[in-house]
Parts: C-alpha cells; sequence; structure tokens
C-alpha cells in the first residue's frame, strides 16, 4: 500500500506555546503509513530538540499500532535523553495500554563474534578437510552396518520385506524405463552419426559399428544410466527419508526396536541393485538400436550388415564389462541416498540441501567407479 | 432458545450496535463428493474474541481455510471487513491479507529464516521501513508474546512447542492486524503454558484492539477468555452466544461436550469457584 492511498496519514503540527513546544500528532500512526510512519516519528524529535520543554499532544491520532506507539516512546526516551522534558497530552484510554505496553527498551544487538579473515579461511579449510574424511568414514561405516544388516537378512529371510522389495522395483526400475530408453536411443544415434561422419574422412565408416558397440556396452549404457537413477531415483530416495528423519519417523522405528536400516534402507538398496542391471541391459539394446537406426538411415549400413559387424567387433565380455559394473553403481547410489537422508536436520532448507548434496556426490562417485573400473578391467585385459 | 443473539440452526440475529467483521452465510464447501460445509452461517463482530469448537473431522480447520481462501467453497458467501471476498480483484485481495494474522496449528513458521527474520518477512514484503526499526519492531513483537530476546536468532528447529506458537504468534502480529485467526492456539501445551498463552491472547487483544478468531478444544481457553462461542457440528453452526447460553443448550452434541466426563468436571469446577466467591467474606470480630 502506498502513502498516497493513505487517508489520514500521520503528521506533525509544531506549535510555539508559552512554557515551551507543543507537538500534535494527527492521522494514522500506523504500519500502513511504513516509511512516512517513520520519518514523521523522527521529525518529533527534530522539531522538539531545540526547546526545554515538550507536549505531545495525541487528540488527533485517529489510528495507533505497536508500531506508531514505539516511535512516539522512543523519541520520548531520545528527547528526555537530551533534559527535554516531555509530556504526553490528551492520550485517549485505548492507547493509554498500548503506550505502556511499548515502553521504551533497549534492544541489544546480538554481539557478532570478531573474526580474522586469515584465520576464518585457514578454519574453513581445515574443516572442510576434516569434514570430508568424515564423510568417508561415516560412508564406510553405514557400508559396514548395511552389510551386517544384509548378512542378517540372509541368515533370517523371514525377516525381509518382499513386498516393499517389489515395490522399490517397480519405482526404481520399471517406472524408469520409458526415459531410459529415450535417452539411449537418443545417445546411440548421436554416436553413430558422430561415428560415420568423422570417420568417412578416413573411408573407414563401417567401424562405426565397432564404435558403437564397445563404447555403448562398456561404458555409456551403464554410465548414463547410474547417472540418470541417481538423478532420479537416489534423489527420490533421500527426499523419503529426510522428510521421515524431520517427522521422526526414524525415530518411532528406533523406539519400536526396528533398524532403519533394514526396514527402510535395504528393500530400497536392494531394489537399486537388482533394477540397474536390468535397466543397463535395456539401456544397452536401446543404444545398439537407436545406432542401427543411423547407421542405417544416414550411413547406408542396413540392419543385416550392422549385426554382422557388431558381432565381429564385440564378445560376451564386452557387454558383461559393463553389466558387472551396474550393481556396484547401485550401492554407491543406494548408500550415498540413504545416508544423506538420514543426515537431514529439522528445516526444509536442510532436506534440500541433502538432496543435491546426495545427486552430486553419486553422480560424482559414479564416473570416479567408472574410471577405477576402467583402470582395474586394462589391468586385467578383460 | 430465548436469548436473542443465539440462534438454532438459523442465521445470527443482526446487532445493530456492533460492527460486524467476518460474515459468513449459507457457505458450502466439500471435497470430492463429500460435502462438509452445508450452508454454513456465522458473524464475528469487531473486537471479540470468538471461540469456535467442534467435533474433530467436523471441519473447523476446513472453515478456517476457507475464510481464509485456502480452500475453494462451492457456495455461499464470504464477507470480510464488509468486502465480498470473491469479488476481489488481486490487489484488494492482497490488502485485505495484511489486515489479518494467520497462527497456524503447527506455527508454520519459515524454517530456513530465524525467529527474527520470521517476524520481520511481512514488514519487509509490505513495507519500507529501515532494517534498524524493523529490528525494534521485531524484539518489541517478541517481547510482548513474552519470548526473550536470545530466542530471536534461533531458527524454529531449535525451539521448543511452546515457544513456536509464541513465535508465530508474534509472526501473526507482525503487521498489526485487526483481525487474527488462531488455530488450535493452546494444543500441546501444558496447563501452565496454556493458561500464559490464553491471558497473553487476552492481553494483547486488549492492547491491540485485536479481534480474534479462534479454534480450539480447550476448554479453558473458552472459559477464560472467550467473550462468545460458536459450535460447528453437521457442516452448520448449531449455535453461537455467550458461553453461559451454550451450557444451558439442551443439543445433544453441546451436552456431550460441556457435561461429558471432561467438560462436566471442568464446568462443575468452574461453578464452584463462582460460588465460593459469592460467599461473604468472613468477618472479623
Amino acid at each position: 500500500m502506498t502513502v498516497a492511498a493513505l487517508q489520514r496519514p500521520p503528521k506533525v503540527t509544531r506549535q510555539a506555546s508559552a512554557e515551551g513546544v507543543r507537538l500534535s500528532l494527527s492521522g494514522d500512526w500506523t504500519l500502513v503509513a511504513s516509511q512516512h510512519l517513520e520519518n514523521e516519528g523522527r521529525r518529533i524529535i527534530d522539531e522538539a530538540r531545540r526547546d526545554r520543554m515538550v507536549a505531545i499532544d495525541l487528540s488527533a491520532v485517529s489510528q495507533l499500532d505497536t508500531a506508531g506507539a514505539w516511535l512516539i516512546n522512543r523519541a520520548r526516551h531520545d528527547l528526555a535523553r537530551r533534559d527535554i522534558a516531555v509530556a504526553l497530552e490528551h492520550v485517549r484510554p485505548e492507547y493509554s495500554t498500548l503506550l505502556e505496553e511499548t515502553h521504551y527498551r533497549a534492544f541489544e544487538p546480538p554481539s557478532r563474534p570478531r573474526f580474522n579473515l586469515v584465520v576464518a579461511l585457514l578454519s574453513d579449510l581445515g574443516e572442510s578437510a576434516v569434514d570430508a574424511l568424515r564423510e568417508f568414514y561415516r560412508g564406510v561405516s553405514f557400508l559396514g552396518e548395511f552389510m551386517a544388516s544384509m548378512i542378517y537378512v540372509a541368515t533370517h529371510p523371514q525377516r525381509f520385506r518382499f513386498t516393499s522389495l517389489v515395490a522399490q522395483i517397480e519405482l526404481i526400475g520399471f517406472r524408469s524405463v520409458p526415459i531410459i530408453v529415450l535417452i539411449n536411443v537418443l545417445v546411440g544415434g548421436i554416436v553413430a552419426q558422430q561415428g560415420i561422419f568423422q570417420l568417412l574422412k578416413f573411408g573407414a565408416s563401417s567401424y562405426t559399428v565397432s564404435l558403437i558397440g564397445i563404447l555403448v556396452l562398456r561404458e555409456l549404457g551403464v554410465l548414463l544410466t547410474s547417472i540418470m537413477i541417481a538423478g532420479r531415483s537416489g534423489s527420490a530416495i533421500t527426499a523419503e527419508l529426510g522428510s521421515m528423519k524431520m517427522r521422526e519417523e526414524i525415530d518411532a522405528l528406533l523406539v519400536m526396536g526396528l533398524s532403519p536400516i533394514e526396514v527402510l534402507i535395504a528393500p530400497r538398496v536392494l531394489g537399486l541393485i537388482i533394477s540397474l542391471p536390468i535397466l543397463t541391459f535395456i539401456a544397452d539394446m536401446a543404444a545398439l538400436f537407436g545406432g542401427m537406426v543411423v547407421s542405417w538411415w544416414y550411413g547406408g549400413i542396413s540392419p543385416v550388415a550392422f549385426a554382422s559387424l557388431l558381432k565381429d567387433a564385440i564378445a560376451l565380455h564386452t557387454f558383461m564389462v559393463g553389466i558387472i559394473k551396474a550393481p556396484f553403481m547401485a550401492l554407491v547410489i543406494g548408500l550415498i541416498a540413504s545416508m544423506d537422508g538420514l543426515a537431514t536436520q529439522g528445516s526444509a532448507e536442510s532436506l534440500g540441501r541433502q538432496v543435491t548434496s546426495s545427486v552430486v556426490k553419486s553422480i560424482f562417485m559414479v564416473i570416479v567407479m567408472d574410471g577405477l573400473f576402467a583402470v582395474f578391467f586394462a589391468s586385467i585385459d578383460y | 432458545m430465548t436469548n436473542s443473539s443465539t440462534t438454532l440452526n438459523g442465521a445470527p440475529q443482526p446487532r445493530p450496535n456492533r460492527d460486524i467483521i467476518i460474515s459468513v452465510r449459507d457457505l458450502v464447501v466439500g471435497f470430492g463428493d463429500k460435502t462438509i460445509m452445508k450452508g454454513l452461517n456465522l458473524d464475528v463482530y469487531r473486537g471479540e474474541v470468538l471461540g469456535f469448537v467442534g467435533g474433530s473431522g467436523q471441519g473447523k480447520s476446513v472453515l478456517t481455510r476457507a475464510i481464509l481462501g485456502l480452500v475453494p467453497t462451492r457456495g455461499g458467501s464470504i464477507r470480510i471487513f464488509g468486502q465480498d471476498r470473491d469479488a476481489l480483484g488481486p490487489i484488494e485481495r492482497r490488502a485485505l491479507e495484511q489486515r489479518w494474522g494467520v497462527l497456524f496449528q503447527n506455527g508454520a513458521l519459515f524454517s530456513g529464516l530465524t525467529v527474527k527474520q520470521n517476524i520481520q518477512m511481512p514488514m519487509r514484503e509490505t513495507r519500507e521501513l529501515s532494517q534498524h526499526l524493523m529490528d525494534e519492531l521485531a524484539m518489541l513483537k517478541l517481547e510482548l508474546v513474552g519470548l526473550g530476546s536470545d530466542a530471536a536468532d534461533k531458527f524454529p528447529s531449535e525451539l521448543s512447542g511452546g515457544m513456536v506458537k509464541r513465535a508465530a504468534l508474534a509472526r501473526a502480529l507482525a503487521l498489526d492486524p485487526e483481525l487474527v485467526f488462531l488455530d488450535e492456539p493452546t494444543s500441546g501445551l501444558d496447563p501452565i503454558s496454556a493458561a500464559e498463552f490464553d491471558e497473553l491472547i487476552g492481553t494483547l487483544q486488549q492492547t491491540l484492539g485485536l479481534t480474534v478468531f479462534m479454534v480450539t478444544h480447550d476448554l479453558d481457553s473458552l472459559y477464560s477468555i472467550c467473550d462468545r462461542v460458536a459450535a460447528l457440528a453437521e457442516g452448520r453452526v448449531i449455535a453461537s452466544g455467550p458461553l453461559e447460553t451454550l451450557l444451558a443448550s439442551d443439543h445433544p452434541w453441546l451436552r456431550a461436550y460441556f457435561h461429558g466426563v471432561r467438560g462436566g468436571r471442568l464446568s462443575a469446577a468452574r461453578v464452584e469457584q463462582k460460588d465460593e466467591e459469592w460467599k461473604p467474606a468472613p468477618t472479623t470480630p
């Protein structure tokens, strides 16, 4: 609401009288006047500064709220500090309680701890290093807890929540199929197009099929699937566990003597471990299909030729390299997502931060893992 | 029922000498194929504390949310400050919304902001004030609701249940509204805190000249601070008026509510207290 829309803006009118000065306040001394109110509050002091005696007349004040009363009281206090006698006149009874309740008091601004920039920088650096190590330690201990509960479940299969596992496989695996197929068809097609286009310069466009086959089966299929699942399901797991933590549902499980890892996390992580290889297989097929279509349409390689070239280019182990990686990626995504979910604090902001951190960390770890596997497979010559 | 201000199943009688601040007529609200409000009528007068009671799941919160415009209505009209809420344009709606304050049942403080920032939020967004004045006003509001300055820089997750209610009340009062909605303000508080909170609402209501619309289950609050009580059942306001007239009503639900195991004990205690007050003071020789 603007000041122009005010019907009765707050106003201070000065009249010199025999004893000193008389300030008549009029209009609505309410927050609606915003800045105008604050300025008029300041004007009380400005107008009365030079006098010994001030009478503030409230008879024409049509409305008063806490902000207005506070400003009047603050002005009175400021004037009194300058040894100016202030008297309030014609205070309506309903305003006197308000003026009493909002009597002036000094609010101590919270003491800001002073800090040295260099020290702060170094301590931040140290803190983040320690945090990173602690995070790693927590990750390893969480992995241990998860493994222990897996072993417990393996020896007590009746304790395992199969319904929940199936529900998670549906959510994580089945419902991701369309998006996984879509992006992999596109990426397969793009790799094929680029392969044909670039290799044509050497007259080696038929090698495109080897390129697609090896790249997709060894790396792209599993990598794209893992990244997609980290973004899609990892974030969902973190958000779900995080809001359960905020609503004390995790605490409720704990005091019932149930382990959140066994009840909530095991089905989710196992669901991921089962879903991801299947999704990777689907992703591989989709990417090969995309590559085949583009090779045919853009490179003139017929599907029959594509199939026979592919058969020469790849072996079972090419396919297995990708599939073997999938459950490990799933484990990493699941553990990071669950850990971050359980680390959520009380606020909505914290939940958002945890979800972001979970997705960023899982994608980063998926790529790191992929690098480690590449080194490993190269060194065992697989 | 002979009292003119209390009627059963009908529109409240107009009281010409008092200003009506909220007027709900023939309100119909429903979700899916379930109708919750079936032609509800309710008046709230300026400067009163209206206690609103009703069984769990009867739609007390739905009515509050319907008045606030958070729930779509299917029929009827809601007039607030004499304006038909549904006829207002977006700018008038915003101006209207700045004239009321709402205390949600669980506080609904913004979890990413400190208590002080929560209170300053409405001031910052709708008024142009210096940071210094906003700080002072926020601290003043905190003190008015009985929170110390050490709570100002805390985040809502660091507060206890009672402190959350107080902080949320301070935020509801940030713009010095004329009308305050309180949704179960004393639920989840211990009897001492609840009594303090009642007293606080009473004091603030008198100091600031507020009109208070209070949804409550707390019979103590009804006895101690409400000027008038309205009871909701079967999708209608079945009775409204001073507590005494509701206590005297023979509507089965009202009888069960006020004269049941808990309500009965409390009203009996209140009556005893009153009797004692009536006793003449012992004469000293």
